[in-house]
Order: C-alpha cells, then structure tokens, then sequence
C-alpha cells in the first residue's frame, strides 16, 4: 500500500510537467499576442497608442522572446513560487487567483455536501420502496435533472426570482459586502447567497450519484446475507443502514476524488451565468483577452487539482478493494 | 425466407433460440416503452436535421428591427368546431416612453395556418429548388406572417432559428461521437489486440488525457481557434475538440474486450482455419461487442451536445451566424431581457428533451444489448 502511494506520488511531478507544456502550449496558441489583443480593444474604444509604445512593452513582458524561453521563465517563475503578472490587471497573479480560489472551494464543497446529504438518503429510500410513486417521481426528477445542463438550470432560476419574485439572485454577496474585508458579517452574507448556486452546481451531481445509490444497494439487498440478517429479525431500517448501504456506499466513496475537480470545472460555466466572483470568469477573461500567464496559471491550479482528485480516488480505491493492491503491489 | 424454413409454425421458445442476437436486442428494446417513445422523439429531430427550412415558417436571418420581441402567437386548431388551426394576429405599439415596441394579441383578427404553403425559396436537401415549407400562414399578400415561438431581439423568427439550430446542434453530437468511437475502437483495439509497448503508450495517453481537466482545457482550446474561421470549420474544430477526450472511455472499454477475447476458442479455432488478422477483427471479434459500443456511444451522445451547448452558451463554440441551441441560448444571457421575452428560454427546453431522449435510448440499448443475460 506504502509502495503503490509513494509511487503515484513520485509520478506527480512528471504529469505536472507534462501538463504544464501542454497548458502553455494551448494559451500561446492563438494568433496574435496579449499586446495585438490590446490594441484592438484600445482602437474599438477610439484611443490608441503608438508602434513604439507597443513595442517597448511586449520587450518589456518578454513576449518577443522566442516561445521556449517564455516558457522556462514563466516554469523558473513557478518554482520560486511567483504566479507571474496579470497583463491585463497589472497585478500578480497569485493575489487575483488567491481571493478567488477560496470562494471556488468553498461552493464546491458546499455542493458537494448537498449532492450526498441528499443523493444518498433519496438512492437508499428508492432502492429500499422499489417501484413506490416516490421511487418513480425520483427517478424522473433524476432523469431530468442529469439532462438539463446546469446553466440552463441557472437562467431558468434567475430569470423566475427576477420575473416573479423581483430579486436578483446573482453573485456571492450583497452590494454592500462584495469590496468589504472579510468579517464574520461577510461571512453570514456569503452563506445567505451561496447556497443557491451550491445547488445549482450540484443538481447533476445529485441524480447521477442517487441512481448509481439506488442500482447499488438494489444489488446488495437480493444477497443472503440480508435475507439472514432479516430473518434473525433485525428491524428493516437498521438492516439497510447497517450493511447493505454501507457496502453500497464502497464504489461510491472512492470516486469521491473524481467527482471534486469536476465540480471545480463545473463551476466555470455557472459561476459566468451567475456573475460568481470565483475563478471560472477569471479564466475565461483571461483566455479571451490573451492574458496568458493569468490563464496559464488558472488552467495550472485545475490541472493540479484534477490529478490530485485522481490521486485521492485510486488511493481510496485500493484502500478499499485489496484486488487492486495486489494487481499493483 | 431460406429453403429450411420449418412447416411447422415455432413455438415462443424455439423462437427466440433460432432469432439473431440483432432481433433478440430488437425483441428487448421494444418491451422498454420510455425507450422506444424516445427513439421515436429522436427520429423526428434528425428528420429535422435532414431538411431545416422545410420545417422554418421563415428565413432565419432575415432580421426586422420592428418586429422584436413578438410573443409567441398560440395556436388553435379547432376553429369553432371546424379542424382549421388559427393564430391571432399581433398588434404592436411604441411604447412612448420606453421606447419598447410592446404587442398585443389581437383575438379577433384570426391568421389561418395551414399545411404546405409557399414561402421563402430553399433549396430542399441542398438540391431541389422549392418555395414550399411544412406550415406557414395562409394570407393572401403574405403581410401577416406566423411566429410560433415568437421573435428575439432582432425581429428574427424563433421557431425557424431553432429549427436550424437543431441541425448544428444534433449533427455536432452525432459526428463527435463518431469520431470519438473511430479512436477509441481503433486505438482500444491495438491496445487490446497487440498488447506490449503500443499497449502502454496508448494506456498512458488515455491516462494522460483522463486527467485533464476537460471544462477548462476546451474553454482554452476554442478559445485558440482563429476568429477569422469559415463557420465549417469552426464547426469541425469543435467537433475534434469534443472528440478528443470522449475516446478515452470507450478505448477502455473495446481494449477490455479484446483483452478477454483474444483468449477464446473461437478466436483461436478462425486463427487455425487461416483467418486473417484483419478478417478475425472485423468478423469475428468485433461482433461480439457491437451492441456494447452502440449503447455506449449514444449515451456519450447527450454529454456531448450538453457541452457544446454551454461552449456556444459562453461565447467559444459555435459563432454566429452559425445557429446552434447554445448560440440561441445566448440571446437569454441578459435576465433582464429574459424577463421581458421569456419565450427565448425555449432552446433549452429543447435541449432537455434531445438529452433526456438519448439517455433514455441509451439505457434502453444497455439493458436490450446483452441479449442472452436475463
């Protein structure tokens, strides 16, 4: 178990290279520079700005180097730990992702924790009312909510408690909390609006998670061992919760590390609909605007985080199942 | 019918020991009821996607700053008594103050709508020159027209918008599933088959590419697509974007199988019969997990056209003038807008159907693709 961890761990650091060319490869991609993409919002805006001028800044930002010593400097940058310079912000990069990354963490794991508290008791009561009018209206409410994508759930939401309700239910924070420092008074703001896009982020989650609950402990519950169990006269409750479910919960558990990043990328695409002030908006500024070490470094921190997520999840496995620790051994 | 055909009618059981695996799947999906209404629901929109201005009521591009925001006109088909559908006519009025055109329904002035009337010229399956469209209003100067779905901001019909819409959009989905099960079967398939160094580097790569962040790594690669690109090729782009992570699963899956094929008699009885390597492939192992890879890649399907729909929704999919549901869904990105025309949320309605009727193929297919399992 040691060994196969250690192993894993040592293979980190490759990935990371790997992914860091890949990542720098794909924000140099596009045609033009930082600077080309700035001219062009300074000339539809009707000011403008000289050759010179242009050129002394891309000398200054380093963008007329070659594209390789671009990249040593920002990986030299990265392993003294400096995030680089927003081009585009003129501030580092480390302290625009730094406020940001909190929030994005913080409404994944809110997320999270909604999709279990609720996909697991909703998957244990279908599994265990099989073919009930509430194992059928969850299984409906399932289907729809695995196809409906979630910004859409998120406009249909904004758009009712705007047009019926006449609030506005975007960002994390009230007018006056969202340049306030934080205090326990921003955090309570924070909690009396984050949970909607907490949920939100988290309807997909949920169906996919009580399905599989649900197809799981459905399986277990026709073993003998619960027909045993139940004819020593174990109350049906206590029956499930007690060994079924929890052998049910097994696979469910070690995808838990799988599950996280998606959330983290999940968020991208709701926190743009919801004008969340966390670090999906960011990215996709800073891919549209060419701001590339701002991009590369957001796309860095979900690179890391989704190996990591991979990491905890094949740890959790072999912890769990001993077949894979000894394929691996 | 063949020349051993029995006299003798078959009874059940003799019958489905003599079906092929293809209509004993057949016989299994046809007992799932949700499924096969669903399929149905898909035929229909990939008639659709065959011929969309046969469907449109209007040119999708024509736009007509004085016809915006028209709610959407409902329609009835019993006339008093008689079966002959109607809109009601919309009146619209400058509001002086806003200076929004505001309209209303005006019951009284009923526009007949009827079946295969003449309208914008198209060229039918890009072919056949035709003026006729499915339905439309039946006028006689062609003043008043027919908004089924209402119009956006800029006077443009949205039944007919949507229409096109859903051929981008389906086609996307089809064609990167497509190109995802051609690298995955084939790819899946040396891995499988040959096994040793080519079996590594490509088990490495699907590693590699598994843990990827997709979300943020496709916001980054549409990104990078030149904004000067004909819409086709944004199109294709897109789609090998798309593509590029959905093999990994299905590559898993076909090596697993040829893994565990590789081993069986049959295989090795065709290898002694002199088969060649290409021909124990094709004919004999790939059979065997045929129906697998269907019902996996249609449900790979709604994955798919979820996320080109949220790409296009932000900006970095599918561009206009191109249509597609995310493209259509942009117009209800402001809230506010969307307050005043909540008739632009019907896209997404739209795409909840297509998803939902593939997942539900898809399951149908899983459970009826194993057809000798109970």
């Amino acid at each position: 178990m040691t060994r196969y961890v250690l192993k894993r761990l040592l293979l980190l650091p490759a990935l990371l290279f790997l992914f860091s060319v890949t990542v720098f490869a794909i924000v140099q991609a596009p045609p033009g520079d930082f600077l080309t993409t700035y001219v062009a919002t300074l000339a539809s805006s009707g000011s403008s700005i000289s050759a010179e001028q242009v050129e002394a800044l891309r000398r200054e930002y380093g963008l007329d180097r070659p594209i390789w010593v671009q990249y040593l400097k920002w990986m030299g940058n990265l392993a003294r730990g400096h995030l680089g310079l927003s081009l585009e912000y003129q501030r580092p990069n480390a302290e625009l992702i730094g406020e940001r990354l909190l929030l994005t963490i913080v409404l994944a794991l809110l997320s999270f924790v909604f999709t279990w508290a609720v996909a697991i008791p909703a998957g244990i009561y279908s599994a265990m009312h099989p073919r009930s009018p509430i194992d059928y209206v969850l299984t409906v409410v399932n289907y729809v909510g695995v196809a409906t994508p979630n910004f859409m759930l998120a406009l249909v939401l904004m758009w009712g408690a705007f047009a019926y309700l006449g609030m506005s239910v975007t960002g994390l924070f009230s007018p006056d909390f969202v340049e306030a420092p934080w205090s326990l008074a921003r955090v309570v703001d924070l909690l009396k609006h984050v949970w909607l896009p907490a949920v939100v982020l988290g309807v997909a989650g949920t169906a996919r998670l009580t399905r599989v609950m649900r197809a799981n402990l459905l399986d277990e519950l026709n073993k003998p061992y619960v027909t045993t169990a139940r004819a020593k006269g174990l109350s049906e409750w206590r029956l499930v919760v007690r060994y079924p479910a929890r052998l049910a919960l097994n696979p469910l558990v070690s995808t838990i590390g799988w599950y996280l990043p998606a959330l983290f990328s999940g968020s991208l695409i709701v926190a743009t609909v919801m004008n969340l002030p966390n670090i999906g908006p960011l990215l996709l500024r800073a891919l549209i605007n060419q701001d590339m070490y701002l991009a590369g470094s957001i796309l860095l921190i979900y690179c890391f985080l989704t190996i990591v997520g991979t990491l905890i999840s094949d740890i959790l496995l072999a912890w769990l199942d001993p077949r894979i620790r000894f394929e691996e051994g | 019918m063949s020349v051993l055909a029995p006299a003798v009618p078959l009874t059940a059981e003799e019958r489905v020991s003599v079906a092929s695996s293809w209509r004993l799947i057949w016989w299994r999906f046809r007992k799932h009821r949700l499924a096969l209404a669903s399929a149905l629901v898909l035929i229909v929109l990939y008639v659709v996607v065959l011929c969309p201005d046969f469907f449109s009521t209007q040119d999708p591009e024509a736009t007509d700053a004085r016809l915006a925001f028209i709610p959407i006109q409902r329609l009835h088909v019993f006339d008093g008594f008689r079966p002959s559908p109607w809109v009601p006519d919309v009146a619209g009025r400058r509001n002086p103050t806003t200076l929004r055109m505001e309209w209303r329904v005006d019951e009284s002035r009923r526009i007949p709508v009827r079946f295969f009337v003449t309208g914008y010229p198209y060229r039918l399956l890009g072919v056949v020159p035709t003026r006729i469209h499915l339905v439309g209003a039946a006028t006689r100067d062609g003043r008043e027209r027919l908004y089924l779905l209402g119009t956006d901001r800029l006077g443009r019909d949205q039944w007919s918008r949507l229409v096109h819409g859903t051929r981008t959009s389906m086609t996307i989905g089809l064609t990167a599933v497509t190109f995802s099960v051609v690298l995955g079967v084939l790819l899946g398939g040396i891995s499988g088959y040959y096994g040793g160094p080519a079996d590594a580097v490509i088990q490495r790569l699907i590693e590699l590419l598994q843990s990827l962040p997709t979300i943020p790594i496709w916001l980054a690669l549409t990104a990078a697509l030149p904004r000067d690109w004909s819409p086709q090729q944004v199109f294709f782009a897109i789609t090998v974007i798309l593509s590029l992570v959905g093999w990994t699963t299905l590559g898993r899956e076909v090596r697993g199988r040829f893994l565990t094929l590789r081993e069986e008699d049959f295989v090795l009885a065709a290898e002694l019969a002199g088969a060649s390597q290409g021909r124990i492939i094709v004919r004999h192992m790939v059979p065997t997990f045929l129906s697998h890879i269907i019902a996996t890649s249609t449900l790979a399907i709604p994955a798919m056209i979820i996320n080109e729909t949220s790409l296009s929704f932000l900006g970095l999919g599918i561009r206009p003038p191109a249509i597609s549901w995310g493209v259509l869904l942009q117009e209800a990105q402001n809230i506010q807008t969307v307050a005043l025309a909540p008739w632009l949320l019907v896209p997404g309605a739209v795409v909840i159907v297509s998803v939902l009727a593939f997942n539900l193929v898809g399951d149908g297919l899983r459970d009826a693709a194993d057809p000798y399992s109970q």
